[in-house]
């Protein structure tokens, strides 16, 4: 069972439920639940508009890592709609590094629930589904409990809160995709398809989920609505950077003392997440590098993590926010190897669906596998970058992005590490033998 | 409800899924649930299950095919009774991942997607189970089990063994 | 959709807002590159290919999903868009085999023609590529693996176009394979395999050589061949091909079949028999030398002359002591026009009798007298991939006239058409119906009865009643609707349904046969009461001057009736089996002298005294006519030593009768000042030309630039008596010539007198529909080894599932 940790830097909205039990209805009910989703009803005629221009306010972005704007979002979903709209909770986190929706899932499915309900009754939706990752079976149980107590106590179903609009929440796991987390492929994924991204447009706001109008949320900004229904969208916006509202959920891997999920205000430091908060480097090891979002975030140098946690800031720092999964490098690890451990996961959760990523992530997997085994030769580094450089902005999805950016980071800012290796490796290893390579297929 | 009349699954499974196509707009929503529930019970994705599955959404077998094959979790090949599924991505990686690995290949005389002679245990090396901030971790069916070390690992795969490990489906 | 302007590489150009820039710019000659792209099926954005740059967007674009919109500006092709297509073609050759120069598709792929315009020719790859030993999916169809680009053509070509759906994309990533719908453990040898409608329209689609028919593989090289663009001989649409053919020792030999130009009035489709079922014309069961029945009742190899000769000599003999009228005539589903119109004259005028007929599929007599007097109310092939409402009673398209399914498939998938079906049957073009209406068995003539207001007939036309009256008011809500009617309905149902669709405004129709030509025989006057164009023989009108009989002869039942009461002194059949498909006791024929033109040794040919070894629809030229009324160039393709053509074999006979050449074919100068006897009075001059029909065809030709060939065996020489005479084929001869197809309206003359009226209403009902399906084709059928490979093939597998899943 994954372990809570506490850091004083923390300031705990999302996770304020955390640990006390509030899987349970009644212990939710207790700790202000459901009190998001009543204070929207009682807004009456002015619901939707209520609810979104709290979002707005509260400068909530995308917590799946695209950092989109939530209340803006809520707003592109048309009044008027032929076809029914439906909310999409997307908790199929599966970025490597990241586990943030896991202890949402598991420690407070009712806020993933009421959040689910906020944006349906925002958008005019009559229906939601959770959708968890295939692995999290026993969370996707807890959750189903939590809606059935919802139903049970009357939240979920027809008439909910008296306001004569109705409610219903479908859970569901998938079996096991990275791709499907693009939003797109999730609602593929959803429909029983394999999961292989839309063409956009048109956007999920317009046609989505059935061919209707679709809200699709990560699980942790969903759970984030109510908390600022409750404390309102300034109060919110105020606790993080510009621009940037509010706490997220930061997990925090790899080499560092205190591993674990921390709630940071937006913009909190970086070097400060790492040091102070998750308590430094383990075994009093040197710092290499941080991969700061999860996998695909390109890779951060000591020197460069001295720079706030949020979308912005990130940016300028040459990578990305992400998922707010921060993987902690020290001096120990080989980079062609984590680099090739990095592109592994992309090849093999490639969809395949578009030349330059189902090939592109192939032949760097491959020539990094050649390379790690001995078999290098110094042009391979120009070629992997030439590769990861070909596929970034060519491919149908975000995916190939995701693949060449990290490694572009790694071969760019450890091209020496790569080039030493592969002298290094040379001198004592024969190249490997092309009877060698066909044995590995 | 269900026109399906000599199912292959159990009277409880088969329940399930006359509901599971009542809760979607469209009852092909159901197929990627159905195809995990049906692993659970039968233990891989059979000819047969694909058969009923194909003949309780009024899908073609291909396109069961398509879909299965494109999920990493589901398999057309019985694995042991408790899949050890040992993440080795970058967090866990990072924190012995690789070594819980070679220690499980060798504990059970497996490699990755092997099986036990027993049928018991099966391996896999799998991609990122999200559960990096408790790393090393690996899942053996459904259940997490975190911040492993070999003597840690030793325990669980006893209990297993023993009968008496967390099967949760 | 308002035309916007917008701009692509400098240029301004102006499209449909809403139109594909790929679409806009291919219209506008701007070519851009694409693997995934198929006009009609669904986009994919796949290959990333068609990448360019919109100016103010941060990203390349993919044209084949930008829409174009007002004040665009795009870039096609820069240093960046070429850097990026080639750097995906060498991702793509990274894996792919370099086997071009064995690679059926070597010279004709589009990866190739890619590779040689972005120049990815270096290779930075140590690893091996990954290799897949080909595999067989059916007889017809091979994958080769490692050459497959994965741009998803074929398995929308199967599913959307075909609906046939065999086709699946399976695993994932660099894994991701297409499948077929039979996976390797359930077939029984352990290999995956296709149980579709082998219609080859994957191969058809696939860009580069990872499907490959069985019946080209490793054959030759496109380059080697010569392409002819020609018309598919099987069933009554009559598909644009083009046969690809080599020289052999002893002629051309045809080793391909395909829609290259895509032009035609079957758009990008071809079936399963036009695309393989050209081997029976290298059969080596071909009849290929004249064979005389001797006194011992061997037959014997003749030469030509001899053949020709005792033929003619023993026809003029034979209609000298009995009579024309004792001389039946049976002509073929697959001549040309210009064979089938001179059949029927040679009948008529130098035989000297009525009687003639030929297998009937679809009873277009009815069809051209409830039609009389209309104008444009017959529709073309073409309607059925527009028009945008179709009606069809009986008959299965899938099965009979795939081409017209494909049309309408189309039609409903790109158009939303609205596509009523009313069958006995649940046939599969149901899938695409918007009503789908099924009827008590022999329910169509109830139903047309019905349609024309007859309430009464309710019960008879379907059980449910509801669903008929429904089913109605949908129809007759439609205004512009076309009615596609099988050959179940005839005579007076066919009339009566005819007649409840002249009440809807804009309604069009088409009557449905069985063959290439069944439509021009019928429209040639291969009948025993009609004469071309439906004028009755006993008012023969603008054919008096040709001195037929005026009363109608035998009809083909009644010429094997007359041959088993001994009175049939004569047969005269040109490419038909009629024996085989009537059921004739062999022993009806013993007293007749049974010519027969042949290319295989058919139950008929076995009777007969003389064989006289035929080319068939790919070995000459003319013109066919298909169900629709469509009109189409047919050019030789393929050669066999030892076999001439009906026409030349028809003239040789008839001059070997005796008969004035040139009276029945208008050919060549005429001497200024004398006029063969029996040469028509118009020798051309009243339309301008100074001298006979075929001198005149000479000056037209000259003037189109065109080479004229002066012969009494070239086709053309008749094909302008056919246009001057016969009502409705007022061609348009460049048109023709041209290759492309055109619309003629054979529709009756309206009656001119009580007896014709009556006569109409007397007729008796003589069709026999052929009963072919999608992997038969008559006699044809019998002797195409591909045929019968994928009937033994579809036969063993166990047809597991052709059918959709409700989405």
């Amino acid at each position: 069972m994954p372990t809570l940790v506490s850091h004083p830097d923390e300031v705990k909205v999302i996770s304020r439920r955390f640990g006390q039990g509030a899987a349970d209805i009644d212990k939710y009910l207790e700790l202000d639940g459901y009190k998001a989703v009543q204070n929207a009803i009682d807004q009456g005629e002015n619901m939707a508009t209520w609810i979104i221009d709290t979002m707005k306010a509260s400068g909530l972005r995308g917590r799946g890592g695209a950092g989109f704007p939530t209340g803006m979002k809520w707003s592109f979903v048309p009044k008027q709609s032929a076809k029914p709209k439906y909310v999409l909770v997307n908790g199929d986190e599966s970025e490597p590094g990241t586990c943030k929706d896991h202890v949402i899932f598991l420690h407070d499915p009712h806020s993933v629930i009421e959040g689910t309900m906020i944006a349906g009754l925002a958008i005019g939706a009559k229906m939601g589904f959770i959708y968890l990752r295939g692995e999290y079976r026993y969370l996707l149980k807890i959750v189903e409990k939590a809606v059935a107590e919802a139903y049970a106590k009357g939240f979920l179903g027809k008439n909910i809160f008296g306001s004569g609009l109705d409610f219903d929440i479908v859970t569901q796991t998938g079996a096991g995709a990275y791709e499907v987390g693009e939003e797109s492929a999730l609602m593929e994924s959803l429909e029983g398809k394999r999961g292989v991204p839309r063409i956009k447009p048109p956007f999920p706001a317009v046609v989505g989920l059935y061919g209707g109008p679709t809200v699709i949320n990560n699980a942790e900004t969903i759970a984030s609505a109510p908390h600022i229904l409750l404390m309102g969208g300034e109060a919110y916006a105020k606790i993080g950077s510009e621009r940037n509202g509010g706490t997220r959920l930061f997990g925090i891997s790899g080499h560092v003392e205190r591993p674990g999920v921390y709630e940071l205000p937006m913009g909190y430091n970086l070097k400060k997440a790492i040091y102070d908060v998750a308590g430094g480097i383990k075994d009093g090891k040197k710092l290499k590098a941080v991969v700061p979002g999860g996998s695909s975030c390109p890779v951060l140098l000591p020197e460069e993590i001295d720079v706030g946690l949020d979308f912005d800031q990130m940016g300028k720092a040459g990578t990305m926010l992400g998922s707010g999964g921060i993987v902690v490098l020290d001096e120990t690890v080989s980079i062609v190897e984590f680099a090739l451990r990095t592109i592994s996961f992309y090849q093999h959760e490639s969809c395949g669906w578009c030349i330059p990523c189902r090939e592109g992530t192939d032949w760097i997997k491959k020539t990094l596998t050649r390379v790690y085994n001995g078999g290098g030769a110094k042009k391979d580094v120009a070629n992997v970058q030439y590769l990861a450089e070909n596929m970034l902005g060519r491919t149908f999805c975000p995916l190939g992005d995701a693949a060449a950016m990290p490694t572009l980071g790694f071969v760019k800012k450890f091209r020496k590490e790569f080039e030493d290796y592969i002298e290094g490796q040379k001198a004592g290893t024969p190249i490997i033998t092309v009877e060698q390579l066909v044995g590995a297929h | 409800m269900s026109t399906i009349t000599n199912s292959i699954f159990t009277s409880a499974t088969a329940a399930r899924f006359d509901h599971l196509v009542t809760l979607y707009p469209v009852k092909r929503s159901a197929l990627i649930p159905m195809l995990l529930y049906a692993q659970d019970e039968v233990g891989y994705v059979s000819d047969a299950v694909v058969t009923e599955i194909a003949q309780r959404l009024d899908l073609l077998e291909l396109d069961v095919r398509n879909v299965l094959s494109y999920y990493s979790m589901l398999r057309t090949k019985p694995a042991g009774k408790y899949n050890v599924q040992v993440c080795t991505n970058i967090s866990c990686m990072l924190r012995g991942g690789y070594e819980i690995l070679d220690h499980c290949k060798h504990k059970l005389g497996i490699g990755h997607k092997e099986v036990t002679e027993d049928g018991t245990f099966s391996l896999e090396e799998v991609e990122c189970i999200g559960a990096c901030c408790w790393a090393p971790a690996m899942q053996v069916n459904y259940d997490f089990h975190d911040n492993l070390t070999t003597v840690k690992v030793d325990e669980i795969i006893e209990t297993y063994r023993a009968g008496q490990g967390k099967d949760v489906k | 959709m308002p035309d916007v302007k917008f701009t692509v590489d400098g240029k301004q150009l102006t499209a449909p807002a809403g139109t594909l820039l790929i679409d806009a710019c291919k219209a506008a000659g701007i070519e851009i590159p694409a693997f995934c792209y198929y006009p009609g099926l669904s986009l994919q954005a796949a290959c990333r290919m068609c990448v360019v740059r919109q100016e103010k967007v941060p990203k390349l674009q993919t044209a084949c999903t930008t829409t174009v919109a007002e004040g665009q500006v795009f870039t096609t092709e820069s240093p960046e868009i070429a850097q990026a297509r080639k750097a995906t073609i060498q991702l793509l050759l990274g894996n792919h085999p370099l086997d071009c120069p064995v690679c059926d598709a070597g010279g004709e792929c589009e990866l190739q023609d890619m590779t040689f315009k972005y120049g990815a020719a270096d290779s930075f790859y140590a690893e091996p590529k990954n290799h897949r030993e080909e595999q067989k999916w059916s007889p017809v169809v091979y994958f080769d693996r490692p050459r497959c680009i994965l741009c998803y053509r074929c398995v929308r070509m199967c599913g959307e176009g075909m609906d046939v759906f065999a086709l699946g994309i399976q695993n994932r990533g660099s894994s991701a394979v297409i499948a077929p719908n039979i996976p390797a453990q359930q077939s029984p040898d352990h290999l995956a395999h296709l149980d579709c409608e082998q219609c080859g329209m994957c191969i058809d689609a696939c860009p580069v050589g990872a499907l490959t028919s069985g019946a080209y593989r490793y054959k030759t090289r496109p380059w080697e061949m010569n392409h002819v663009a020609t018309v598919c001989t099987h069933c009554g649409d009559g598909c644009k091909t083009t046969l690809g053919v080599r020289s052999t020792s002893d002629g051309a030999e045809i080793v391909r079949g395909d829609n290259r130009d895509k032009s035609g009035i079957n758009g990008d489709f071809l079936c399963n028999k036009g695309r393989y079922a050209f081997d029976f014309a290298n059969s080596p069961e071909r009849i290929t030398s004249p064979l005389v029945r001797q006194a011992d009742a061997s037959l014997k190899e003749v030469s030509w002359e001899e053949a020709f000769h005792h033929t003619g000599k023993k026809l003029r003999e034979l209609r000298d002591a009995k009579g024309g009228k004792s001389i039946g005539v049976i002509g073929g589903n697959r001549l040309t026009n210009e064979e089938a119109y001179l059949l029927q004259k040679f009948a008529r005028t130098v035989l000297g009798t009525n009687n003639i007929d030929h297998h009937r599929t679809a009873d277009y007599v009815t069809f051209a007298q409830a039609l009389s007097g209309q104008k444009g109310r017959t529709a073309s092939l073409r309607d059925t991939q527009s028009y945008p409402a179709v009606l069809i009673v009986g008959g299965d398209p899938t099965n009979q006239a795939p081409g017209t399914a494909w049309n309408l498939r189309t039609d409903v998938r790109l158009n939303k058409a609205r596509l009523y079906v009313a069958n006995t049957e649940e046939i599969k073009l149901r899938r695409q119906a918007k009503a789908f209406l099924q009827l008590a068995p022999y329910g169509y003539g109830a139903l047309a009865a019905y349609l024309a207001g007859d309430a009464a007939s309710a019960s008879s036309a379907a059980t449910d009643s509801n669903a008929l009256n429904s089913f109605r008011d949908a129809v007759k809500a439609e205004e512009n609707l076309l009615i596609l009617i099988g050959s179940e309905l005839r005579g007076a149902d066919l009339k009566r349904l005819i007649e409840f669709g002249l009440t809807i405004p804009s309604a069009k129709f088409a009557l449905l046969s069985d063959y290439v030509n069944s439509r021009g025989a019928a429209d040639m006057g291969l009948l025993p009461d009609m004469l071309p164009g439906y004028v009755p023989v006993t008012n023969p009108g603008p054919y008096a001057e040709q001195n037929a009989p005026t009363t109608p002869g035998l009809d083909m039942l009644q010429i094997f009736e007359a041959a088993s009461r001994g009175e049939l002194s004569a047969l005269y059949v040109v490419n038909s089996n009629p024996t085989s498909r009537y059921n004739i006791d062999p022993a009806a024929l013993k007293d007749t002298f049974v010519v027969v033109h042949e290319m295989f040794m058919t139950e008929t040919a076995q009777l007969a005294d003389v064989i006289l070894p035929a080319a068939n629809l790919y070995e000459k030229a003319g013109s066919v006519t298909n169900s629709y009324g469509d009109l189409q160039l047919v050019q030789k393709a393929g050669d066999r030593a030892g076999v001439r053509t009906d026409f030349e074999m028809i003239v040789r006979v008839a001059d070997k009768m005796g008969a004035d050449i040139k009276s029945l074919v208008p050919f060549g100068k005429s001497t200024p000042g004398v006029r063969a006897a029996g040469t028509l009075g118009d020798m051309g001059q009243s339309r301008g030309a100074q001298a006979g029909e075929a001198d005149r065809h000479a000056v037209w030709l000259t003037a189109n630039n065109l080479e004229p060939k002066l012969s009494p065996f070239d086709p053309f020489a008749i094909l302008d008596e056919i246009q001057r005479l016969v009502p409705g084929y007022n061609l348009l001869r460049l048109q023709l010539i041209s290759g492309n197809d055109q619309h003629l309206e054979p529709n009756a003359l309206s009656f001119r007198s009580a007896a014709e009226e009556s006569a109409s209403r007397s007729r008796r009902d003589l069709v026999l529909p052929s009963g072919d399906t999608l992997f038969t084709s008559g006699t044809l059928g019998r002797f195409s080894p591909a045929l019968n490979e994928v009937q033994r093939y579809q036969a063993n597998e166990p047809l597991i599932q052709i059918h959709t899943a409700a989405e």
